[in-house]
Parts: C-alpha cells; structure tokens; sequence
C-alpha cells in the first residue's frame, strides 16, 4: 500500500467504500424496519469521499489500516471460536454478530422491551438534525431542536454512516424505570476477517436508568464499526461503559449520537488498547441544555498502532454541566489523538464545563497530537480545559525506588495509577472483562 | 547511645557529589554505629539534603569521589531499591504525591520487599492490613489514609507522619530523615519525634538532617555535625547544636574563611 502513488491510493480507498456497499448488496438483507435508513445512509456514503488526512477531523489519523481490511462481511463461522469469560451476576449479556438475533433465547429484565417494528420506522424516519463534525461551529441554535441521532444524515460522521449503511440488524430497546441489571452488548469478531457492522439504538423514557456495558473485540484483519444512538428523556440517566480489546491488524470505528433532555444524567467511560486504528467519537447533544454530562476515556497505543477519541458535546439549551478527563498512553511508535470540542452557543447561558486532556508518552518515537476545541458564544459560562503530556514523572519513580520497588514494577504501579482514575469509572460489571491488563498489556492476573 | 564497639553500620569517605556538573560535596567523612542518633545540621545549601539524596541514590546526583560503606558493602553500587531493601531508608523533605497509587496497595509492595531481604515471608493483603494498622499508632494515623492515593491531597504533617510509618513497616538499619521537622506545627513534630524515639533502637541508627535546634529538643542526638560548603566542618555532641542555636551559623562563616582556599559555590 505504501508503495502506491498518490492518485492510485485514493482510487483505492474511493474503491474501498464501495466494494463494502456492492459486498452487502449480495449478502444477507437486512431488517425491513431497517432497509430504508440502511438505503439512505448509503446513499449519503456514497456522497462521500473517504476520510483523509486531508480532511481537518482526521488530520492527524491515517486510515491506512482500514483499507487493509478486506471489504466484505465478516465470516459468519469465524466469530463463533471465540471464548468469552462468563457473564458476571447482575448481568444481562446480549451477543451481537452482526448476523443472528441478540435477544434469542434471552429474556429481558424488567424495564427493557423491543420496540416493535412499526415505532421503529417512525424512529428512524425522524429526520435527525446530527452533530456533524463537518459544521461543527456553526450556531445552530435557531434551529428548531431535534433528536441527536446521526445515523443518517448527511453531516454525520463517516463511521456512524459506515455502521448505519452496513448494519444488517439493530437492536432496539425501550428502557422504563430502573432496570436492574447491568445490559451487556458483546462482540468478538477473534481472528476472522472482514467488516462486522453493528447497531444499537436505547431509548430511555423518562425517568429511566440503565447500567450498558459494550465490549468489542477482535485480533484479526476485521473492522468492527458500530453506532450506539441514546435518547435520555428527561431526568434519565445512563451509565454507559466501552472496553475496546483489539490485536493485530484489527481496526475498531464507533459512532455515538447521545441526545439529552434536561434533568438527565450521562456518563460514558471507555478503555480502549491494542487496535491497528480505533476511533470513538462520542458525541452528545444536551438538546436544551439543563443537562449533566460525564466523560471518561482511556486509550493505549504501541507498536505502531493509532487511537483516536473525537468527542463532541453541544449545548443547546441553559444549565448543562460537562466534566470531561481523557487520557491516553503512547509507546513504541504509537500514535494518539485527542480531539475535544465543545460547543456553548448563545442560547446556553450558565453552562459548566470542564474539560482535561493528559498524556503519558513513553517513547521518543510515539506521538500525542491533543486538542481542545472550545467554541462559546454565550458570555456567562464557566468553562475550563487543560492538556497535559509529560512523561513518567523521575521523582514519582525515585519516592518508589527510595522504598524499595524496583524501577519496572515502579513505573507499572504509576501506570496502573494513572489509568485507574478513569478504569474505576467503568460500570462494575467491566471487571471480569479486566480492563487495566488489557490497557498495561499485561498477563491478566488469574481470578 | 554511643558505643564504641557496636558494629558500624555506615562509612562514608571523603565523598564528593555534584549535581547537573555543579559540585555540592566536598569530601564528607561520618562514621555511624548501630544505636547511635546523629544530627546534621547547616544553613540551606551547605550540602546536608544532597547528602540524604546521595545516599538514597537519587539518579540526578553523581559521585565523583570517596566511598560509601553500609555494613560493609559498597553501597554506592547498589540501585536505589537495593538500598532500600538491604535497610537504608531515606525520609524525605518533600515527599511526592502519587495520584492514584494506593497507599495501602503502596506499603504492601514496599514492605513485602523489605521483608523478602530480611528472610521473612511476605505478607497477603490480611496479614499486611494487621501490620500496619498495629503501625499506624505509631504516628497516631487515621486508617483513613491508608485508602488515599500515595500523599495525595495530605496536609504537610500527614505527609511526613506518613514517612514516619514507612519507616516503622520497612525497620530500617540507617534511616536519613530529610527535614522532618520542617513544615510541622509543635503538636505534629512532638507525634513525628515520637515515632523516630520509638523505632530507634541498639541495632539501628539514624541521620536527622535538620536547620534547626526543635527537632533535637525532642530527639536527642548522640552527634552533631556542622555542614558548610559540602563539608563536616565540625562535630560534637548535643551542645553543639545548643551552640548553634545560641550564636547562629556566623561563626560558621569564619571558621570557613579560615580555612584553606574553599571552593565558593554551594548548593
């Protein structure tokens, strides 16, 4: 690949998004409920060109391990190898393939339901306004608010039209009242080769809550590109939790369109490590502000690995709250990327935001690019943000050595520190799934 | 407790020490038995914290010259946990906040260390949580902080009470307290002293460095040393320190310009 000349490359990669299309086109039909989004999405794909880092949102993420992926649906056989630890107590796991239906054989816990097919098209007909990273500045607020969900508009971004224009399936669940046990959403794509689509849609009423835990994996030339749309009601709260566990050539790309009615409460912590390219891009809409919203995100690369976290939070009404902590840990020759935007419009007086960035770099070939993007127009706001990149701190390191713990098991425990600050965050549940060995890529300890 | 024939525990032999290519020690001589109490005093930069830091090991100190011998071994040789872990402990001035390290997780590791050098069995989480509670008293701590994150967010006297039982889980042979007494209201350095009167004993010694008299009001030294221009300019007993505390360091000043040509710079 990159031996190709310039032109060449971008045929291949125009050529890539289409051969996924043409790919589907011949397999598996999807959902009827969702044939006509997945036509739309597609069409707007196809208006697009791929990503490049000519485009300023992927400026820093080159693609190229996407385009290794061969462009065609994932194997059906191959995911089935896989071996997942057991669900822990108090959990409801539902295993998404892309292809068999997550909700067979399983019952829902009191305060989930499907939504029948009929309300879905409604759902998805409802023209969504998105957060499209594209115009992202632009003072919308005149605009008459809407749902946040993404999937098939114009200006989403790339990867959530990816998922909504491959995804064959979409589990759709309604949450009422407080739902007990934590929802699991697990795929593990092992070493199969292809393109694993996935699509998840939560509509919380109001009032509702729900603990969601989604767990990715993969170690072989496989994209898993998967878009979660959450619509919190007013006074909701959602507590959503991502352990990305790549390897290999694997690349993970996830969309997340979070719209929040006043009085409610998101919290979204991720930890993602070991993918050849991952990219989350959580983006919330606080639709009339009034809102909390918390995120916690944890990224590891090495070797020669890319991880990119583009978070969106827009405020379009008074009184949202944001507090915000990414942080990320580049070896080798690693890259990571950080970009935070925040958009506080006229109509979001009184809006609280905090966001901090801090990056461990512990290679001289790695590489942090990290940036803030605050965009305020109202005047009576709070908002703060702070970036940081230092490395392992020599003083931390001598306190520990003066105490008698050898310098690598020293720098372990400073690391396992600095990561512990958002991995505790991760809904209870994420512990059997061992985040912090996956993060350190260290032997997961025996239970 | 001076006792000519208890065994020497610590050496050290005309030592020169520079840090980033400045030299702050000028040949330091101090020979310490088991049981005794020695106290270091001298103005800011005379050299007295770069020689706690030179013998912990600290990597931004370079020896040039002289030789450190602790039980015999070269201990200049050893890495900073080997020191450690053989008994030399080094209480610091400042001591560094870890976020997100336990403390508790923090004491376990660095004792069980020290345990494992001393030929004892290490401890598991249980045993380990008997040990240091039974500690904690010994600095009247709040187990409390065992649950925080390494000196995170303590005040100045929680941080050198929590050096103080470092010391008492890791039962050193030489223990160097680096200004413990600065920064500590009279209630906090009468708790900290208490503890270092406590865990002295026949078989151990210990090195206060400290700029003023206070902290020998509660802990009576065996020894005292003047240092000046990164050297022992003097030494005595604990009148000494009275001495200082009566004429100040002036006198110092003149004894110096007395000697030989010095070199000026200090630390």
């Amino acid at each position: 690949m990159a031996a190709l000349s310039m032109p060449t490359a971008v045929a291949a990669a125009s050529g890539w998004g289409s051969e996924l299309l043409n790919a589907l086109e011949a397999g598996v039909s999807p959902e009827p409920a969702l044939a006509a989004a997945r036509q739309r999405a597609a069409r707007a794909l196809a208006d697009r060109t791929l990503p490049s880092r000519r485009q300023e949102a992927w400026r820093f993420t080159d693609i190229a391990p996407l385009l290794a992926i061969n462009p065609a649906p994932l194997a059906p056989a191959a995911t089935s190898g896989s071996i997942l630890p057991s669900a822990a107590a108090g959990v409801v796991r539902l295993l998404l393939d892309g292809l068999g239906d997550p909700l067979a054989g399983v019952t829902l816990p009191a305060g989930l339901e499907t939504i029948p097919t009929a309300a879905l098209e409604a759902l998805l007909q409802d023209q969504p306004r998105d957060l499209g990273a594209d115009d992202f500045s632009k003072d919308r607020s005149h605009e008459p608010s809407s749902h946040a969900a993404a999937s098939a508009g114009s200006e989403a971004p790339w990867s959530g039209l990816l998922a909504a224009a491959t995804a064959g399936r979409l589990l759709a669940l309604r949450v009422r009242g407080v739902v007990e046990p934590t929802l699991e959403l697990v795929s593990d794509a092992a070493s199969a080769a292809g393109v694993l689509p996935l699509r998840v849609l939560l509509i919380l009423e109001p009032e509702a809550r729900l603990e969601l835990l989604q767990v990715h994996r993969a170690a072989g030339a496989s994209l898993t590109t998967v878009l979660v749309e959450a619509r919190l009601g007013a006074g909701a709260r959602l507590s959503h939790g991502l352990i990305g566990e790549g390897g290999g050539p694997a690349v993970l790309l996830a969309d997340l369109a979070i719209d929040q009615q006043p009085g409610s409460h998101y919290a979204f912590t991720s930890a993602v490590a070991g993918w050849a390219l991952s990219r989350l891009e959580p983006r919330v809409l606080q639709s009339d502000g009034g809102a909390t919203t918390r995120l916690r995100s944890l990224q590891r690369v090495d070797g020669r690995q890319i991880a990119d976290q583009h978070s969106q939070v827009r405020f379009e009404g008074p009184e949202g709250e944001l507090d915000q902590l990414h942080k990320a840990i580049a070896d080798g020759a690693g890259r990571s990327v950080f970009n935070g935007a925040v958009a506080v419009p006229r109509a979001a007086q009184r809006t609280n935001a905090v966001q901090l960035s801090r990056s461990l770099l512990l290679s001289d070939r790695a590489r942090i690019d990290t940036k803030p993007q605050l965009e305020i127009v109202a005047d009576d706001v709070k908002c703060a943000h702070g970036a940081t990149v230092s490395r392992l701190q020599s003083e931390e390191l001598f306190y520990l050595q003066s105490r008698g713990i050898a310098a690598a098991t020293a720098s372990r425990l400073l690391l396992r520190g600095f990561c512990g600050e958002v991995l505790r965050e991760l809904p209870a549940a994420a512990s059997i799934w061992q985040p912090l060995a996956m993060v350190l890529a260290e032997e997961a300890p025996r239970p | 407790m001076i006792r000519p024939e208890a065994p020497v525990l610590l050496e050290i032999r005309d030592l020169h020490a520079s840090v980033a290519d400045q030299p702050i020690l000028h040949g330091v001589n101090l020979t310490i038995r088991a049981g005794e109490i020695h106290a270091v005093m001298g103005r800011n930069g005379s050299g007295k914290s770069t020689l706690s830091k030179v013998l912990a090991g600290h990597p931004a100190y370079t020896v040039t010259g002289g030789s450190v011998s602790y039980r015999g071994e070269d201990l200049l040789a050893l890495a900073p946990e080997l020191r450690a872990r053989r008994g030399v402990f080094l209480g610091f001035q400042y001591p560094v906040e870890i976020p997100g390290v336990s403390n508790l997780e923090f004491l376990r590791v660095a004792t069980n260390g020290r345990r494992l050098e001393q030929g004892a069995e290490e401890l598991d989480t249980f045993a380990f949580e008997d040990l240091v509670r039974e500690r904690l008293a010994v600095v009247q701590m709040d187990p409390a902080f065992l649950e925080r994150s390494v000196n995170e967010g303590f005040s100045g006297g929680e941080k050198k009470r929590n050096e103080i039982l470092q010391m008492a889980l890791l039962d050193p042979l030489v223990a160097i307290l680096d200004e413990t007494d600065s920064g500590l209201d009279i209630d906090a350095l009468r708790i900290v002293a208490g503890g270092v009167n406590q865990l002295a004993t026949p078989d151990n010694a210990t090195l206060l460095i400290t700029h003023y008299q206070r902290l020998l009001d509660v802990i009576t030294p065996d020894y005292v040393h003047v240092m000046a221009a990164g050297r022992i300019l003097r030494t005595g007993g604990k009148e000494l320190a009275l001495e200082l505390e009566d004429r100040g360091y002036d006198w110092v000043d003149a004894e110096l310009a007395a000697l030989a040509p010095q070199p000026v710079e200090v630390g």
